[in-house]
């Protein structure tokens, strides 16, 4: 990746981060934490890894994208409208009587969601589900699904693992956003998931394990993934809940509290000056 | 009387399954291990390759199936009802009903009749819990020709349906040349203005023969099939309240939100003064035994139906 691109990707994701600001801001509601965890992994997929169209959002051959973990849908919101399937305003509307913008995502209502998540561990069965089929089909087009490392308490995660490596899915890709914190504190106090990537490889997965906030190491998962033949693959990304915003960095608080005004001035200074300073690059 | 043919509706399940796949490429096959019993063995017998196996792992079953779906295919996902309504119900719930996709849920072994197996088995609540999502269409096939007409409808019909098979051989007595089945219209199979019974499943049959029995009381009864539990034929219902002023209703299920509520539901909201008794299994668990006296036991049978319709 160039210099250029990444500097991009930067200013997209510090767009994605304002993004998910205005929105739980104006909802006075939504999880703004593990969103600004994951702002990275949404910009890199929807503007570099996945083969996407906001124009046809239902193209039956694009790549397909699940959001697992469903409560952090104003940073899949954010990085939809940067990429142009719904204008930017709409992301004020979240959560709001009459929006599209549901508090976790609806596979029919927002243009490119592919698929209506919210209560954990199901949509990395969906997704999974999704990869089988397009085998079956004998299409072309690979499913990627992002959960979160309290997500994977759930035990239907692990069922959803089984399948993807029993059908030998490597066109699944599921990305776990290890940002240590769940609603009641930190995952290792909360119920200790251990090592993850042994886990999964256990599991039968291929897996690497990256910064989530370093688009080289995401691209370098990504090409791995794509070589790996016969076994899904796997990304544990090691990343910091609240990455953009200074209050909100590794603090349980913000898992699913709203800014008030003062607060979202606060943040908007900070990733416009963030923005103002990527681009001076 | 002659001999009547037997054949358990989740044996017309399978073979509905296999019939359809000859013609259907993107009907596909999920299954949690019970192949043989929800006899989804015979579709993969013939189509290998659609019949895909998922563990003993119901929620992660109906939550692929409903990825699959997404992608165009039109999935019958199969297990025990116990499971596939129990066990599964909020994947069932949030993966399938909320986005409305087109899974099938094919489950067999509904009711009191799983038999031997026991309580843990028996599962008499799932009218209940599939009917209270809302847009998911709720069907219990009363034969086997009826079970193979509403695979087949279940297919045809775009979104989520929850179909119930038995488990037990039981009598067929619909003509497979003659019948035709449509998603939401009640049969009447016979006619009669001194009380009417309203039946589901393995019920049916033994609705006819208590409005045999009645007749012979000199009650006439008539004996309505409802396949389709939801959306409820309510016209027939209300007719039948209007015209007869007493209903039974009949069904291998607890009597808490089954059929027997949804009739009662509809009847009180028209006004229509009409006395209700609903058949069912009371507010406990089954136990082990042979399904045909355990039927009886709880109360599904004929002569308790006419028991009932007659003191009412």
């Amino acid at each position: 990746m160039t210099e250029q691109e990444k500097k991009d990707l930067a200013i997209k994701a510090t767009k994605v981060r304002m993004g998910v600001i205005e929105g739980t801001h104006a909802a006075k509601a939504g999880h703004p934490g593990g969103s600004l965890s994951s702002a990275d992994m949404f910009t890199y997929l929807y503007f570099k890894e996945m083969n996407i169209d906001p124009d046809n959002p239902h193209d039956p051959d694009r790549d397909r994208f699940v959001l697992s973990k469903g409560h952090t849908a104003p940073g899949l919101y954010a990085a939809l409208a940067l990429r142009g399937f719904f204008p930017w305003e709409d992301l004020k509307t979240l959560r709001q009587i009459g929006s599209h913008l549901q508090g976790h995502p609806n596979m029919n209502m927002t243009p490119g969601v592919d698929m209506s998540t919210g209560s954990l561990g199901q949509g990395v069965s969906c997704a999974a589900g999704m990869a089988k089929a397009a085998k079956y089909l004998g299409k072309q087009c690979r499913v990627y699904t992002l959960l979160g490392d309290g997500e994977i308490e759930e035990g239907q995660v692990w069922e959803a693992f089984m399948f993807a490596a029993n059908y030998k899915l490597d066109n699944f890709v599921a990305i776990i956003d290890k940002n240590g914190l769940q609603i009641d504190g930190p995952t290792k106090d909360v119920m200790d998931s251990g090592d993850i990537a042994a886990k999964l490889r256990a599991f039968g997965f291929e897996v690497m394990e990256i910064n989530g906030h370093d688009f080289d190491q995401i691209e370098a998962a990504f090409n791995k993934a794509r070589e790996t033949k016969g076994k899904p693959f796997g990304i544990v990304m090691h990343t910091v809940k609240g990455t953009g915003v200074s209050y909100m960095t590794n603090s349980v608080e913000w898992h699913g509290k709203a800014p008030n005004d003062e607060e979202y001035q606060i943040a908007m200074n900070e990733l416009n000056a963030k923005l103002a300073e990527l681009e001076a690059k | 009387m002659a001999e009547v043919k037997k054949m358990a509706t989740r044996d017309a399940y399978g073979a509905a399954l296999a019939e359809l796949g000859e013609e259907k490429s993107d009907l596909v096959v999920f299954e949690a291990d019970l192949a043989a019993a929800t006899k989804t063995g015979v579709f993969r017998k013939k189509f290998p390759d659609r019949h895909f196996e998922c563990g003993i792992a119901e929620g992660n079953m109906m939550a692929v199936a409903a990825g699959a779906a997404s992608m165009g295919l039109v999935p019958f996902a199969s297990s025990f009802a116990m499971f596939a309504a129990g066990r599964a119900f909020e994947q069932v719930r949030n993966s399938i009903g909320y986005p409305h996709l087109n899974v099938k849920i094919g489950a067999t072994h509904g009711g009191i009749s799983v038999g031997e197996d026991g309580a843990s088995h028996q599962c008499c609540e799932d009218f209940a819990l599939m009917r209270s999502i809302p847009g998911m269409v709720v069907l219990c096939p009363s034969d086997a020709v009826e079970a193979r007409a509403a695979v087949r409808a279940a297919y045809e019909y775009v979104g989520p349906v929850y179909l119930r098979f038995g488990r037990l051989a039981i009598p067929v007595f619909h003509d497979q040349d003659t019948f035709r089945f449509e998603i939401g219209k009640g049969e009447t199979l016979r006619d009669g203005d001194d009380v009417a019974i309203i039946a589901t499943g393995l019920m049916v049959y033994e609705a006819v023969q208590a409005a045999e029995q009645l007749q012979a009381q000199g009650i006439h009864a008539r004996v309505i099939n409802l396949c389709t539990i939801k959306p409820l034929d309510t016209e027939l219902v209300l007719k039948a309240a209007r015209e007869c002023g007493k209903i039974v209703t009949a069904e291998e299920h607890s009597i808490i939100g089954g059929l027997g509520e949804a009739v009662c539901a509809v009847v009180a909201e028209s006004g229509i003064p009409c006395k209700v008794k609903r058949v069912g299994v009371n507010d406990e668990f089954g136990h082990s035994g042979p399904a045909v006296p355990l039927l009886k036991q709880f109360g599904l049978s004929a002569e308790n139906i006419a028991k009932v319709a007659a003191e009412l």
